[in-house]
Order: structure tokens, then C-alpha cells, then sequence
């Protein structure tokens, strides 16, 4: 007979968390985007909550399964993954490590806090390759629901910019 | 009591997931027929933000009995069951109709989604809350664009004009209450239309001044939200429910 594991805490399950990646942004994880809200044993099923970034994206679900899995592998099999949809998603949750990781992947981190309703373009992006604030919005909408299209004026290349949400 | 809320908030479930529903239908059909890249990419992402939240309110409308669940919803019921405006179910046109519709609906979504944060219903404040943050964007897209055609070439502007000229009679059933509105903001569960209807006529007007654009005058065209629809309606639904139709519980 082998022993039963004994009941990982949920300080261990946020640990597990931090290295699954975002499955389109991969250099940051789901915990850094701020995507887990709550890991708690319910008697003894540990249920994890998560976010949607935006109410249609498609990650949604595969982050779900990922979360799962990664949970599984470390021999926990009564887990259940639950969906909470308020508090909203903000870009605000986004670890500030993170930031940096997007930055280094070429992706410009959101900047300033978000403010629902704020109908104005965001003044002055950095461009994560040169770093020139000479910058331009190309459309507000870009490769995932989360991005926006953005072009550098300096160094000339586009760059995607993770839109304040 | 219990039961009389829960219809209605099923009720206003149905009209806003339906309004979601099949404006993101429509618009998910430029997918790769956009004029230029970055709105193509840019109507994809708003039909998904729309598709996104039909699944939020449809599936409390299931919740509430109008199905077993968001997606039986959307695909079972007929035309007649549906509660959308006659606004989105008009066809997708030349680009300007595209937008003119577009802007058309989100002047009125966001502050609707906005008045509805403040629902007595927990349910639906939620799902206005993640809702109105992806409104906004769509709304300062399609306002801006408006501008930009409206006031643009001789031909963007005429475009824009025939669109408006077309749209803008479909455009009034968003703000006309009807007794299941009234009976809404009586009980607390969604913003009065009148009031918000001031603030929308206000807002069309400085943007379509600013497009240089005039609305027309005359009487507004209603029936979607009683079930009454026009024609296009069943062309929609035989080209978004006919694999359920055929195969019916169809998984892949
Ligand atoms: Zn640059």
C-alpha cells in the first residue's frame, strides 16, 4: 500500500502555479498575470478560482486545463477549477516582474492604472526596443484581446503594447 | 417576489445576450474580408469581446429556465424566441453600414452596461462589470471612425451619410422602453431608459456634428425586442444554428 500523499498547502499549490505559463504569452505565468483570485481546500477538493482577462478569450479555457494538469502532475487529483468574473480582470494585477518580463519580450507593459470608461489613448509608450517614447498608436485592437498595435518612430518597428484594462 | 424578478431579469438577460449574440454573428462574417489588416483584427476582437459576453448573459437566462444551458440557448430557439433589436440584425453592408451599426449599438451599450453595474441583481452587475470595460473600447473605435469617414472624402462622407440614413431608424428601439423596461427600473434591476435615452441622443449629436453627418427624421422602427423581426433574422439563424439543426448535440 502506498502512503497517501500528504495534502500539499495552498502556499505549495501557489508555487506549482508560477510555472504555468500564459499559453499565448508565455514568458509570463498565470499567477504574475494575476489571472489565479484564490486556491482553497473545500473540505478535501482544492478548488482553484480564475479570472477571464477578456470575457471572450479563447486562453481561457486552455488556461483552465493547463491550471489543472499542473495540479494533477503533482499527484492532487480532487481539484476543481471554478470561474469568477467579478471583481473584473485589470491590468492593475499584473505583477510589476512582470512588466518587465513583457518589456523584455517585446511587448510594452500597460501603463498607468486602468480606469474603466477611460475613452482616451494612453499619452506617451515606450517602445520596448529602443526605449524612444516616440511612439504612435496603429489600432487599439491587435494579435490577442489583451494587445494593441503600436509603431515606433525611431527605430521604425511596430511593437504590440498590453492595453491598460 | 421571487418568481416575478427572476422572469425579468431572465427576460433582460435574453435581450442583452441576444443583442451580443447576433451583432457578433454579423460582425464575425468580415473575418478575413476587412479593408485593411488592422480592422480586420479589430472586428475579430470586438465579435469576440460580443460572442464573449452572449455566453455570460445566455447562461443566465439558462440558469433562470430559458434553456439547459448558454449554448442550447443561442442554437435552439427560433426566430420568433429571439429578443435582440432590429438594429443588429440589419445586414453588414458596405463597410460605412459596418461602423454606422457599430456606433449605432455602442452608444447605447456601454451606458447601458454601465447603468446595469448598478443592477439590485448580483448576477447581472457582474457581467456588466467585465462587459462595460470592453464596451468602452468599442465605442471609442466606432465613434472615432464615424468621424474620420464622416468627415473624410466626398465619397466616405456619403457613404457614412447613406448608412446613417439607413441604420438610424433601428437605432430608437434601444431607448424606447417597453413594459418589460418599465417593469425593470421599477424594481431596481436595470437602468430607466428614458433617462438614458437623453444621454444617447446627446451623444450622437456631437458626434455626428463633429462627423458632419445628419440623422434623419422619422419614425422608429421596433419589434425585435417583442420577438417581431425582420427578415433578415432567419437568414441569420439558418447559417448559425443549422449544424446544431442537422447534428443535434453535435460536439467536436
Ligand atoms: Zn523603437
Amino acid at each position: 500500500m502506498t502512503p497517501a500523499l500528504a495534502k500539499p498547502t495552498t502556499d505549495d499549490v501557489w508555487r506549482w502555479l508560477e510555472d504555468v505559463p500564459d499559453p499565448e504569452i508565455p514568458v509570463v505565468s498565470v499567477v504574475d498575470l494575476g489571472i489565479i483570485r484564490n486556491v482553497e481546500w473545500r473540505d478535501d477538493t482544492l478548488i482553484v478560482t480564475v479570472t477571464p482577462t477578456y470575457s471572450g478569450c479563447p486562453a481561457t479555457a486552455v488556461i483552465a486545463m493547463e491550471v489543472e494538469e499542473a495540479i494533477r502532475r503533482r499527484g492532487v487529483d480532487a481539484v476543481r477549477i471554478e470561474t469568477q468574473i467579478s471583481p473584473a480582470w485589470t491590468t492593475d494585477w499584473i505583477t510589476d516582474a512582470a512588466k518587465e518580463k513583457l518589456k523584455a519580450y517585446g511587448i510594452a507593459p500597460p501603463k498607468g492604472a486602468s480606469c474603466a470608461g477611460m475613452l482616451t489613448a494612453p499619452a506617451e509608450i515606450e517602445c520596448p526596443r529602443c526605449g524612444s517614447t516616440d511612439t504612435s498608436e496603429i489600432s487599439r485592437f491587435g494579435s490577442t484581446p489583451c494587445k494593441a498595435s503600436w509603431r515606433c518612430n525611431a527605430c521604425l518597428e511596430p511593437f504590440d503594447y498590453f492595453k491598460s484594462f | 417576489m421571487a418568481g416575478d424578478t427572476d422572469k425579468l431579469v431572465r427576460d433582460l438577460a435574453l435581450r442583452m445576450g441576444d443583442n451580443a449574440l447576433i451583432l457578433g454573428q454579423r460582425v464575425s462574417a468580415w473575418c478575413g474580408h476587412a479593408p485593411v489588416l488592422e480592422e480586420d483584427i479589430a472586428l475579430a476582437n470586438v465579435a469576440l469581446d460580443l460572442i464573449g459576453q452572449t455566453k455570460l448573459w445566455l447562461g443566465l437566462a439558462a440558469d433562470l429556465g430559458a434553456g439547459a444551458n448558454a449554448d442550447d440557448v443561442a442554437f435552439l430557439r427560433d426566430a420568433r424566441a429571439f429578443r435582440n433589436s432590429l438594429l443588429v440584425e440589419q445586414p453588414n453592408g458596405d463597410y460605412g453600414a459596418t461602423l454606422m451599426r457599430q456606433f449605432l449599438f455602442d452608444a447605447w451599450h456601454y451606458p447601458m452596461l454601465n447603468g446595469l453595474k448598478d443592477s439590485a441583481d448580483a448576477r447581472v452587475a457582474e457581467i456588466a462589470e467585465k462587459s462595460a470595460k470592453e464596451a468602452a473600447y468599442h465605442l471609442e473605435r466606432s465613434s472615432d471612425f464615424v468621424v474620420r469617414l464622416g468627415d473624410g472624402s466626398d465619397e466616405s462622407r456619403a457613404r457614412m451619410q447613406d448608412a446613417l440614413d439607413a441604420l438610424y431608424p433601428f437605432a430608437g428601439e434601444l431607448t424606447t422602453p417597453d413594459e418589460t423596461d418599465d417593469a425593470l427600473a421599477a424594481a431596481g434591476l436595470a437602468p430607466d431608459l428614458n433617462a438614458l435615452g437623453e444621454h444617447y441622443d446627446a451623444y450622437l449629436d456631437r458626434v455626428l456634428s463633429e462627423a458632419t453627418l445628419t440623422a434623419p427624421e422619422g419614425a422608429v422602427r421596433k419589434g425585435g425586442k417583442a420577438g417581431l423581426h425582420t427578415e433578415e433574422m432567419g437568414h441569420i439563424l439558418a447559417d448559425m444554428q443549422w449544424l446544431q439543426r442537422a447534428y443535434p448535440g453535435a460536439t467536436w
